[in-house]
Protein backbone atom coordinates (compact mmCIF):
# COMPACT_ATOMS: atom_id res chain seq x y z
CA UNK A 1 0.00 0.00 0.00
CA UNK A 2 1.23 3.49 -0.85
CA UNK A 3 -0.61 6.81 -0.78
CA UNK A 4 0.82 10.02 -2.22
CA UNK A 5 -1.11 13.04 -0.93
CA UNK A 6 -0.77 16.73 -1.79
CA UNK A 7 -2.25 19.20 0.66
CA UNK A 8 -2.33 22.74 -0.71
CA UNK A 9 -3.78 26.10 0.28
CA UNK A 10 -2.78 29.46 1.74
CA UNK A 11 -0.04 29.94 4.27
CA UNK A 12 -1.78 30.10 7.65
CA UNK A 13 -4.51 27.55 6.93
CA UNK A 14 -2.56 24.85 8.72
CA UNK A 15 -1.57 23.04 5.54
CA UNK A 16 1.88 21.99 6.73
CA UNK A 17 0.68 20.98 10.18
CA UNK A 18 -2.19 18.98 8.70
CA UNK A 19 0.40 17.09 6.69
CA UNK A 20 2.48 16.59 9.79
CA UNK A 21 -0.47 15.24 11.77
CA UNK A 22 -1.25 12.83 8.94
CA UNK A 23 2.39 11.71 8.69
CA UNK A 24 2.65 11.34 12.45
CA UNK A 25 -0.49 9.17 12.51
CA UNK A 26 1.20 6.99 9.88
CA UNK A 27 4.25 6.63 12.11
CA UNK A 28 1.93 5.61 14.97
CA UNK A 29 0.71 2.77 12.78
CA UNK A 30 4.22 1.66 11.91
CA UNK A 31 4.09 3.05 8.36
CA UNK A 32 6.95 4.53 6.38
CA UNK A 33 6.33 8.22 5.68
CA UNK A 34 7.84 11.29 4.09
CA UNK A 35 6.68 14.91 4.45
CA UNK A 36 8.05 17.32 1.86
CA UNK A 37 6.98 20.98 2.04
CA UNK A 38 7.25 23.63 -0.62
CA UNK A 39 9.36 25.93 1.51
CA UNK A 40 10.47 29.52 1.25
CA UNK A 41 8.84 32.61 -0.20
CA UNK A 42 5.93 30.53 -1.49
CA UNK A 43 4.74 30.40 2.11
CA UNK A 44 4.63 34.12 2.82
CA UNK A 45 1.03 35.10 2.18
CA UNK A 46 1.07 33.00 -0.94
CA UNK A 47 0.34 29.35 -1.38
CA UNK A 48 1.66 26.61 0.86
CA UNK A 49 1.73 22.94 0.05
CA UNK A 50 3.13 19.71 1.35
CA UNK A 51 3.49 16.25 -0.16
CA UNK A 52 2.92 13.41 2.27
CA UNK A 53 3.76 9.89 1.12
CA UNK A 54 2.89 6.95 3.32
CA UNK A 55 3.01 3.22 2.84
CA UNK A 56 4.29 -0.10 4.05
CA UNK A 57 7.63 0.17 2.23
CA UNK A 58 10.33 2.84 2.63
CA UNK A 59 9.46 5.89 0.53
CA UNK A 60 11.72 6.13 -2.51
CA UNK A 61 11.15 9.60 -3.96
CA UNK A 62 9.77 12.25 -1.59
CA UNK A 63 9.15 14.36 -4.72
CA UNK A 64 6.03 13.50 -6.70
CA UNK A 65 4.37 15.11 -9.69
CA UNK A 66 1.34 12.79 -9.61
CA UNK A 67 -0.89 12.26 -6.62
CA UNK A 68 -3.31 9.58 -5.40
CA UNK A 69 -5.21 12.23 -3.51
CA UNK A 70 -5.28 16.01 -3.31
CA UNK A 71 -6.64 18.20 -0.52
CA UNK A 72 -7.23 21.63 -2.08
CA UNK A 73 -7.89 24.68 0.04
CA UNK A 74 -7.70 27.62 -2.38
CA UNK A 75 -8.17 28.49 -6.05
CA UNK A 76 -4.49 28.71 -7.01
CA UNK A 77 -3.94 25.23 -5.63
CA UNK A 78 -6.99 23.95 -7.52
CA UNK A 79 -5.57 25.34 -10.76
CA UNK A 80 -2.15 23.89 -10.09
CA UNK A 81 -2.94 20.46 -8.65
CA UNK A 82 -6.23 19.32 -10.19
CA UNK A 83 -4.40 18.18 -13.34
CA UNK A 84 -1.83 16.33 -11.24
CA UNK A 85 -4.23 13.86 -9.60
CA UNK A 86 -3.85 10.45 -11.18
CA UNK A 87 -6.85 9.02 -13.05
CA UNK A 88 -9.00 7.18 -10.52
CA UNK A 89 -7.58 9.31 -7.69
CA UNK A 90 -9.40 11.56 -5.28
CA UNK A 91 -9.71 15.35 -5.00
CA UNK A 92 -11.13 16.91 -1.86
CA UNK A 93 -11.69 20.63 -1.63
CA UNK A 94 -12.95 23.32 0.67
CA UNK A 95 -15.55 25.33 -1.24
CA UNK A 96 -14.65 28.65 0.36
CA UNK A 97 -13.20 31.05 -2.19
CA UNK A 98 -13.37 28.53 -5.02
CA UNK A 99 -14.64 30.24 -8.16
CA UNK A 100 -13.72 27.52 -10.65
CA UNK A 101 -14.83 24.11 -9.47
CA UNK A 102 -13.04 20.95 -10.55
CA UNK A 103 -13.75 19.77 -14.08
CA UNK A 104 -12.13 16.32 -14.10
CA UNK A 105 -14.54 13.41 -14.49
CA UNK A 106 -11.94 10.62 -14.27
CA UNK A 107 -11.34 11.22 -10.56
CA UNK A 108 -13.53 11.21 -7.46
CA UNK A 109 -14.33 14.74 -6.30
CA UNK A 110 -15.51 15.49 -2.76
CA UNK A 111 -16.36 18.91 -1.30
CA UNK A 112 -16.83 20.42 2.13
CA UNK A 113 -17.41 23.86 3.60
CA UNK A 114 -14.96 23.48 6.45
CA UNK A 115 -14.19 27.21 6.53
CA UNK A 116 -17.86 28.03 7.15
CA UNK A 117 -18.48 25.19 9.60
CA UNK A 118 -15.34 25.95 11.61
CA UNK A 119 -16.46 29.59 11.87
CA UNK A 120 -20.00 28.61 12.93
CA UNK A 121 -18.60 26.39 15.67
CA UNK A 122 -16.12 29.02 16.77
CA UNK A 123 -13.22 26.70 16.04
CA UNK A 124 -11.44 28.34 13.11
CA UNK A 125 -8.12 27.12 14.47
CA UNK A 126 -9.34 23.53 14.06
CA UNK A 127 -10.03 24.13 10.36
CA UNK A 128 -7.22 21.83 9.29
CA UNK A 129 -8.22 18.88 11.48
CA UNK A 130 -11.79 19.33 10.25
CA UNK A 131 -10.54 18.95 6.68
CA UNK A 132 -8.42 16.01 7.82
CA UNK A 133 -11.56 14.37 9.26
CA UNK A 134 -13.20 14.71 5.85
CA UNK A 135 -10.13 13.39 4.05
CA UNK A 136 -9.85 10.31 6.27
CA UNK A 137 -13.52 9.49 5.66
CA UNK A 138 -12.88 9.34 1.94
CA UNK A 139 -9.37 7.96 2.18
CA UNK A 140 -8.95 6.01 5.43
CA UNK A 141 -5.18 5.61 5.16
CA UNK A 142 -4.82 5.94 8.94
CA UNK A 143 -7.32 5.54 11.78
CA UNK A 144 -8.61 8.54 13.69
CA UNK A 145 -7.25 6.86 16.86
CA UNK A 146 -3.77 7.10 15.36
CA UNK A 147 -4.36 10.76 14.57
CA UNK A 148 -5.31 11.45 18.18
CA UNK A 149 -2.34 9.43 19.43
CA UNK A 150 -0.13 11.37 17.01
CA UNK A 151 -1.49 14.67 18.33
CA UNK A 152 -0.88 13.54 21.90
CA UNK A 153 2.72 12.77 21.15
CA UNK A 154 3.55 15.69 18.86
CA UNK A 155 1.73 18.63 20.44
CA UNK A 156 3.58 20.62 23.10
CA UNK A 157 2.23 20.50 26.67
CA UNK A 158 0.35 23.81 26.37
CA UNK A 159 -1.58 22.60 23.32
CA UNK A 160 -2.63 19.20 24.71
CA UNK A 161 -5.91 20.64 25.96
CA UNK A 162 -6.99 21.30 22.37
CA UNK A 163 -7.12 17.58 21.55
CA UNK A 164 -10.84 17.05 22.40
CA UNK A 165 -11.76 20.05 20.21
CA UNK A 166 -9.65 18.59 17.42
CA UNK A 167 -11.49 15.29 17.76
CA UNK A 168 -14.80 17.15 17.52
CA UNK A 169 -13.56 18.98 14.42
CA UNK A 170 -12.54 15.70 12.80
CA UNK A 171 -15.98 14.21 13.45
CA UNK A 172 -17.62 17.32 12.01
CA UNK A 173 -15.44 17.08 8.92
CA UNK A 174 -16.28 13.42 8.50
CA UNK A 175 -20.02 14.17 8.64
CA UNK A 176 -19.94 17.16 6.34
CA UNK A 177 -17.93 15.95 3.36
CA UNK A 178 -20.01 15.14 0.26
CA UNK A 179 -19.24 13.51 -3.02
CA UNK A 180 -19.63 15.78 -6.03
CA UNK A 181 -18.35 13.60 -8.88
CA UNK B 1 10.89 0.55 22.61
CA UNK B 2 12.88 2.23 19.87
CA UNK B 3 13.23 5.97 20.15
CA UNK B 4 11.72 7.14 16.83
CA UNK B 5 11.13 10.75 15.88
CA UNK B 6 9.41 12.33 12.88
CA UNK B 7 11.68 15.28 12.14
CA UNK B 8 13.19 17.42 9.39
CA UNK B 9 16.65 16.67 8.04
CA UNK B 10 17.97 19.88 9.55
CA UNK B 11 16.57 18.95 12.95
CA UNK B 12 18.19 15.54 12.59
CA UNK B 13 21.59 17.23 12.15
CA UNK B 14 21.04 19.16 15.39
CA UNK B 15 19.97 16.05 17.28
CA UNK B 16 22.84 14.06 15.79
CA UNK B 17 25.24 16.72 17.02
CA UNK B 18 23.92 16.56 20.58
CA UNK B 19 23.64 12.75 20.73
CA UNK B 20 26.94 12.34 18.94
CA UNK B 21 28.84 14.09 21.72
CA UNK B 22 29.63 17.26 19.79
CA UNK B 23 31.45 19.87 21.88
CA UNK B 24 30.56 22.98 19.93
CA UNK B 25 28.43 24.27 17.08
CA UNK B 26 29.15 27.66 15.53
CA UNK B 27 26.89 28.92 12.77
CA UNK B 28 24.99 31.69 11.10
CA UNK B 29 21.39 31.36 9.81
CA UNK B 30 20.65 30.86 6.13
CA UNK B 31 17.75 29.20 4.30
CA UNK B 32 17.28 26.26 3.81
CA UNK B 33 19.28 25.11 6.85
CA UNK B 34 18.33 27.57 9.58
CA UNK B 35 16.54 24.86 11.57
CA UNK B 36 19.91 23.39 12.54
CA UNK B 37 20.80 26.41 14.67
CA UNK B 38 17.16 27.00 15.69
CA UNK B 39 16.76 23.45 16.94
CA UNK B 40 20.02 23.57 18.86
CA UNK B 41 18.99 26.85 20.50
CA UNK B 42 15.62 25.37 21.42
CA UNK B 43 17.08 22.17 22.88
CA UNK B 44 19.69 24.06 24.95
CA UNK B 45 22.27 21.26 25.03
CA UNK B 46 24.62 23.45 27.09
CA UNK B 47 22.36 22.58 30.02
CA UNK B 48 22.59 18.82 29.45
CA UNK B 49 25.72 17.61 27.64
CA UNK B 50 27.59 20.89 28.03
CA UNK B 51 27.76 21.41 24.25
CA UNK B 52 28.38 25.02 23.22
CA UNK B 53 25.96 26.50 20.66
CA UNK B 54 26.87 29.89 19.32
CA UNK B 55 25.40 32.11 16.63
CA UNK B 56 28.46 33.86 15.28
CA UNK B 57 28.42 37.24 13.55
CA UNK B 58 29.09 35.67 10.15
CA UNK B 59 30.04 32.50 8.34
CA UNK B 60 33.67 33.63 8.31
CA UNK B 61 33.62 33.93 12.08
CA UNK B 62 31.85 30.55 12.41
CA UNK B 63 34.46 28.61 10.49
CA UNK B 64 37.30 30.27 12.38
CA UNK B 65 35.63 29.39 15.69
CA UNK B 66 35.52 25.83 14.35
CA UNK B 67 39.26 26.12 13.69
CA UNK B 68 39.84 27.17 17.30
CA UNK B 69 37.74 24.38 18.75
CA UNK B 70 39.25 21.77 16.45
CA UNK B 71 42.77 22.87 17.38
CA UNK B 72 41.88 22.04 21.00
CA UNK B 73 40.97 18.49 19.98
CA UNK B 74 37.22 19.06 20.40
CA UNK B 75 34.39 17.71 18.26
CA UNK B 76 33.21 20.92 16.61
CA UNK B 77 31.02 21.71 13.64
CA UNK B 78 29.21 24.31 11.59
CA UNK B 79 26.45 24.27 9.01
CA UNK B 80 25.35 26.60 6.26
CA UNK B 81 23.97 26.71 2.75
CA UNK B 82 25.79 27.36 -0.50
CA UNK B 83 26.57 31.14 -0.36
CA UNK B 84 27.52 30.77 3.31
CA UNK B 85 29.80 27.83 2.54
CA UNK B 86 31.53 29.91 -0.13
CA UNK B 87 32.35 32.42 2.60
CA UNK B 88 33.80 29.60 4.69
CA UNK B 89 36.09 28.11 2.06
CA UNK B 90 39.17 30.06 3.08
CA UNK B 91 38.75 28.72 6.61
CA UNK B 92 38.19 25.20 5.31
CA UNK B 93 41.48 25.37 3.39
CA UNK B 94 43.22 26.50 6.60
CA UNK B 95 41.63 23.64 8.55
CA UNK B 96 42.84 21.16 5.92
CA UNK B 97 46.31 22.75 5.93
CA UNK B 98 46.56 22.63 9.71
CA UNK B 99 45.31 19.00 9.68
CA UNK B 100 42.36 19.71 11.92
CA UNK B 101 39.27 17.50 12.22
CA UNK B 102 35.81 19.06 12.00
CA UNK B 103 32.38 18.67 10.45
CA UNK B 104 30.84 21.12 7.98
CA UNK B 105 27.26 20.65 6.78
CA UNK B 106 26.19 22.22 3.47
CA UNK B 107 22.42 22.15 2.84
CA UNK B 108 22.74 23.26 -0.76
CA UNK B 109 20.55 25.78 -2.56
CA UNK B 110 20.63 26.95 -6.16
CA UNK B 111 23.38 29.31 -7.28
CA UNK B 112 25.54 30.94 -8.48
CA UNK B 113 25.69 33.96 -6.19
CA UNK B 114 22.80 34.40 -3.79
CA UNK B 115 20.83 32.37 -6.29
CA UNK B 116 17.65 30.86 -4.90
CA UNK B 117 16.63 29.19 -1.67
CA UNK B 118 15.32 26.11 -3.47
CA UNK B 119 17.26 22.82 -3.46
CA UNK B 120 20.23 22.17 -5.72
CA UNK B 121 23.32 19.98 -5.97
CA UNK B 122 25.48 22.51 -7.70
CA UNK B 123 28.20 22.66 -5.03
CA UNK B 124 29.52 19.19 -5.89
CA UNK B 125 32.69 20.57 -7.49
CA UNK B 126 33.23 22.94 -4.59
CA UNK B 127 32.92 20.09 -2.09
CA UNK B 128 34.94 17.35 -3.80
CA UNK B 129 37.48 19.31 -5.85
CA UNK B 130 38.56 21.74 -3.18
CA UNK B 131 36.61 24.97 -3.08
CA UNK B 132 39.38 26.64 -1.17
CA UNK B 133 42.98 26.98 -2.39
CA UNK B 134 45.76 24.43 -2.20
CA UNK B 135 46.01 20.69 -2.74
CA UNK B 136 43.54 19.38 -0.20
CA UNK B 137 40.54 17.13 0.13
CA UNK B 138 37.66 16.84 2.51
CA UNK B 139 35.87 13.57 3.03
CA UNK B 140 32.43 14.31 1.58
CA UNK B 141 29.35 12.40 2.75
CA UNK B 142 26.09 12.66 0.79
CA UNK B 143 23.08 11.92 3.02
CA UNK B 144 20.00 10.74 1.13
CA UNK B 145 17.54 10.48 4.00
CA UNK B 146 16.70 12.18 7.26
CA UNK B 147 18.11 9.13 9.05
CA UNK B 148 21.43 9.72 7.31
CA UNK B 149 21.33 13.41 8.27
CA UNK B 150 21.47 12.05 11.82
CA UNK B 151 23.86 9.13 11.28
CA UNK B 152 26.36 11.04 9.15
CA UNK B 153 27.05 13.43 12.00
CA UNK B 154 28.42 10.48 13.99
CA UNK B 155 30.24 9.04 10.96
CA UNK B 156 31.54 12.47 10.02
CA UNK B 157 33.16 13.08 13.39
CA UNK B 158 34.63 9.55 13.44
CA UNK B 159 36.18 10.00 10.00
CA UNK B 160 37.41 13.51 10.76
CA UNK B 161 39.30 12.31 13.82
CA UNK B 162 40.54 9.08 12.25
CA UNK B 163 42.31 11.05 9.51
CA UNK B 164 42.49 14.56 10.94
CA UNK B 165 40.71 16.09 7.98
CA UNK B 166 37.63 18.29 7.63
CA UNK B 167 34.54 16.26 6.71
CA UNK B 168 31.63 17.74 4.80
CA UNK B 169 28.05 16.52 4.74
CA UNK B 170 26.74 17.62 1.34
CA UNK B 171 22.96 17.70 1.66
CA UNK B 172 20.42 19.92 -0.07
CA UNK B 173 17.15 21.74 0.58
CA UNK B 174 15.10 18.61 -0.06
CA UNK B 175 16.88 16.47 2.52
CA UNK B 176 17.13 19.41 4.93
CA UNK B 177 13.46 20.39 4.79
CA UNK B 178 11.73 17.02 4.49
CA UNK B 179 10.50 15.03 7.47
CA UNK B 180 11.00 11.30 7.87
CA UNK B 181 11.30 8.84 10.70
CA UNK B 182 14.61 8.77 12.51
CA UNK B 183 15.71 6.04 14.86
CA UNK B 184 17.62 7.83 17.59
CA UNK B 185 20.67 6.25 19.15
CA UNK B 186 21.80 6.50 22.73
CA UNK B 187 23.71 9.54 23.93
CA UNK B 188 27.41 9.28 23.10
CA UNK B 189 29.28 11.14 25.84
CA UNK B 190 31.46 14.11 25.04
CA UNK B 191 35.15 13.44 25.48
CA UNK B 192 36.65 14.47 28.79
CA UNK B 193 39.72 16.70 28.89
CA UNK B 194 41.75 13.65 29.95
CA UNK B 195 40.50 11.60 27.03
CA UNK B 196 41.35 14.39 24.60
CA UNK B 197 44.80 14.81 26.11
CA UNK B 198 45.43 11.08 25.80
CA UNK B 199 44.05 10.72 22.28
CA UNK B 200 45.29 13.88 20.64
CA UNK B 201 48.39 14.78 22.63
CA UNK B 202 50.59 14.73 19.53
CA UNK B 203 48.77 17.62 17.87
CA UNK B 204 46.01 19.25 19.94
CA UNK B 205 46.68 22.46 21.85
CA UNK B 206 45.68 21.03 25.20
CA UNK B 207 48.48 22.66 27.17
CA UNK B 208 52.21 22.04 26.99
CA UNK B 209 53.70 19.55 29.41
CA UNK B 210 57.28 18.50 30.00
CA UNK B 211 56.95 15.41 27.81
CA UNK B 212 56.77 17.25 24.47
CA UNK B 213 57.28 20.48 22.53
CA UNK B 214 54.46 22.99 22.06
CA UNK B 215 51.69 21.92 19.70
CA UNK B 216 50.98 24.63 17.16
CA UNK B 217 47.91 24.48 14.93
CA UNK B 218 48.91 26.33 11.80
CA UNK B 219 48.83 25.90 8.06
CA UNK B 220 51.78 28.30 7.58
CA UNK B 221 55.23 26.93 6.70
CA UNK B 222 57.64 29.32 5.00
CA UNK B 223 60.27 26.67 4.28
CA UNK B 224 59.13 25.17 0.99
CA UNK B 225 60.97 21.93 1.55
CA UNK B 226 59.11 21.39 4.80
CA UNK B 227 55.89 22.51 3.13
CA UNK B 228 56.39 19.95 0.39
CA UNK B 229 56.84 17.25 3.03
CA UNK B 230 53.66 18.38 4.73
CA UNK B 231 51.82 18.18 1.40
CA UNK B 232 53.23 14.71 0.77
CA UNK B 233 52.04 13.60 4.19
CA UNK B 234 48.56 14.92 3.37
CA UNK B 235 48.58 13.20 -0.01
CA UNK B 236 49.62 9.90 1.55
CA UNK B 237 46.71 10.21 3.95
CA UNK B 238 44.33 10.98 1.07
CA UNK B 239 45.50 7.81 -0.74
CA UNK B 240 44.81 5.88 2.47
CA UNK B 241 41.31 7.37 2.65
CA UNK B 242 40.68 6.48 -1.00
CA UNK B 243 41.79 2.95 -0.23
CA UNK B 244 39.65 2.43 2.87
CA UNK B 245 36.68 4.74 3.04
CA UNK B 246 34.78 4.54 -0.25
CA UNK B 247 31.11 3.99 0.58
CA UNK B 248 28.24 3.37 -1.79
CA UNK B 249 24.93 1.55 -2.07
CA UNK B 250 23.57 -0.26 -5.09
CA UNK B 251 20.26 -1.72 -6.16
CA UNK B 252 19.20 -3.91 -9.06
CA UNK B 253 22.76 -4.33 -10.29
CA UNK B 254 22.66 -8.13 -10.85
CA UNK B 255 21.05 -7.96 -14.28
CA UNK B 256 21.29 -4.22 -15.01
CA UNK B 257 21.72 -3.18 -18.64
CA UNK B 258 21.51 0.50 -17.81
CA UNK B 259 22.79 2.09 -14.63
CA UNK B 260 21.94 5.36 -12.94
CA UNK B 261 24.51 6.96 -10.66
CA UNK B 262 22.96 9.53 -8.34
CA UNK B 263 23.66 11.01 -4.91
CA UNK B 264 21.59 12.53 -2.11
CA UNK B 265 18.06 13.64 -2.99
CA UNK B 266 18.60 12.72 -6.65
CA UNK B 267 19.26 9.13 -5.63
CA UNK B 268 15.89 9.06 -3.86
CA UNK B 269 14.09 10.38 -6.94
CA UNK B 270 16.05 8.04 -9.22
CA UNK B 271 15.22 5.03 -7.04
CA UNK B 272 11.57 5.57 -7.93
CA UNK B 273 12.55 5.90 -11.59
CA UNK B 274 14.25 2.52 -11.24
CA UNK B 275 11.06 0.96 -9.81
CA UNK B 276 9.03 2.41 -12.70
CA UNK B 277 11.51 1.14 -15.29
CA UNK B 278 11.63 -2.33 -13.74
CA UNK B 279 7.81 -2.53 -13.76
CA UNK B 280 8.06 -1.93 -17.52
CA UNK B 281 10.64 -4.70 -17.85
CA UNK B 282 13.64 -2.42 -18.37
CA UNK B 283 16.72 -3.70 -16.56
CA UNK B 284 17.96 -0.68 -14.66
CA UNK B 285 20.27 -0.46 -11.66
CA UNK B 286 21.11 2.38 -9.30
CA UNK B 287 24.44 3.17 -7.70
CA UNK B 288 24.36 5.76 -4.94
CA UNK B 289 27.73 7.10 -3.81
CA UNK B 290 27.54 7.70 -0.06
CA UNK B 291 31.01 9.22 -0.11
CA UNK B 292 31.49 11.68 -2.97
CA UNK B 293 35.14 11.93 -2.04
CA UNK B 294 36.54 9.34 -2.01
CA UNK B 295 34.48 8.41 -5.07
CA UNK B 296 33.43 4.82 -5.94
CA UNK B 297 35.42 4.94 -9.19
CA UNK B 298 36.53 1.31 -9.04
CA UNK B 299 33.01 -0.01 -8.77
CA UNK B 300 31.84 2.17 -11.66
CA UNK B 301 34.75 0.92 -13.78
CA UNK B 302 33.77 -2.67 -12.93
CA UNK B 303 30.21 -2.03 -14.05
CA UNK B 304 31.43 -0.53 -17.31
CA UNK B 305 33.75 -3.48 -17.89
CA UNK B 306 30.96 -5.93 -17.07
CA UNK B 307 28.99 -4.81 -20.11
CA UNK B 308 26.54 -2.19 -18.90
CA UNK B 309 25.18 -0.44 -22.01
CA UNK B 310 25.07 3.09 -20.65
CA UNK B 311 25.15 5.17 -17.50
CA UNK B 312 22.76 8.03 -16.75
CA UNK B 313 23.81 10.56 -14.11
CA UNK B 314 20.87 12.62 -12.87
CA UNK B 315 21.98 15.47 -10.63
CA UNK B 316 20.49 18.85 -9.76
CA UNK B 317 23.23 20.80 -11.54
CA UNK B 318 24.64 21.36 -15.02
CA UNK B 319 26.87 18.26 -14.98
CA UNK B 320 29.39 17.90 -12.16
CA UNK B 321 29.51 14.38 -10.72
CA UNK B 322 29.09 13.11 -14.27
CA UNK B 323 32.73 14.12 -14.85
CA UNK B 324 33.90 11.75 -12.11
CA UNK B 325 31.73 8.99 -13.53
CA UNK B 326 33.29 9.56 -16.99
CA UNK B 327 36.79 9.53 -15.50
CA UNK B 328 35.99 6.27 -13.73
CA UNK B 329 34.69 4.67 -16.92
CA UNK B 330 37.53 5.90 -19.13
CA UNK B 331 40.24 5.23 -16.60
CA UNK B 332 39.14 1.80 -15.50
CA UNK B 333 37.68 0.05 -18.51
CA UNK B 334 38.62 -0.63 -22.13
CA UNK B 335 34.98 -0.63 -23.10
CA UNK B 336 33.62 2.67 -24.33
CA UNK B 337 30.16 3.12 -22.96
CA UNK B 338 28.11 6.30 -23.07
CA UNK B 339 27.75 8.35 -19.89
CA UNK B 340 24.87 10.83 -20.01
CA UNK B 341 24.04 13.72 -17.74
CA UNK B 342 20.52 14.84 -16.89
CA UNK B 343 19.89 17.87 -14.72
CA UNK B 344 17.68 20.71 -13.61
CA UNK B 345 19.15 24.01 -12.55
CA UNK B 346 18.67 26.90 -10.18
CA UNK B 347 16.42 25.20 -7.65
CA UNK B 348 14.13 23.32 -10.05
CA UNK B 349 13.68 19.63 -9.22
CA UNK B 350 12.91 16.77 -11.61
CA UNK B 351 10.33 14.08 -10.91
CA UNK B 352 10.89 10.31 -11.20
CA UNK B 353 8.98 10.49 -14.53
CA UNK B 354 11.29 13.19 -15.89
CA UNK B 355 14.33 11.01 -15.26
CA UNK B 356 12.54 8.01 -16.72
CA UNK B 357 11.73 9.88 -19.94
CA UNK B 358 15.38 10.82 -20.28
CA UNK B 359 16.49 7.25 -19.57
CA UNK B 360 14.15 5.89 -22.24
CA UNK B 361 15.26 8.53 -24.76
CA UNK B 362 18.92 7.65 -24.17
CA UNK B 363 18.42 3.90 -24.24
CA UNK B 364 16.39 4.20 -27.46
CA UNK B 365 19.28 6.15 -28.99
CA UNK B 366 21.61 3.38 -27.91
CA UNK B 367 19.43 0.66 -29.38
CA UNK B 368 18.74 2.63 -32.56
Amino acid sequence: MKETVIIAGFGGQGVLSMGKILAYAGVMQGMEVSWMPAYGPEMRGGTANVTVIMGDRPVSSPIAHEFDSAVILNQQSMDKFEPMVRAGGVLIYDTNGITRHPVRTDIEVWAMDATGEAARRGMTRMFNTMVLGGFLTVRPVVSSESVVEGLRRSLPERAQKSIPANEEAMRAGAEMIERVV
Amino acid sequence: MEDIKLIKGNEAVALGAIRGGCDGYFGYPITPQSEVLETLMELRPWETTGMVVLQAESEVASINMVYGGAACGKRVMTSSSSPGVSLMTEGISYLAGAELPCLIVNVQRGGPGLGTIQPSQSDYFQAVKGGGHGDYHMIVLAPASVQEMYDHVFDGFDLAFRYRVPVMMLADGIIGQMMEKVVMTRQRPRWTAEEIAEMSDSWATTGKHSGRERNVATSLELDSQVMEQRNERLQARYRQIEEREVRFEEHGMDDAEYVMVAFGSSARIASETMEMARRDGMKVGLLRPVTLWPFPSKRIAELAAAGVKGILVPELNAGQMVEDVRLAVQGGSDKKIPVWHYGRLGGMVYSPDDIYSELKRRSDECAG
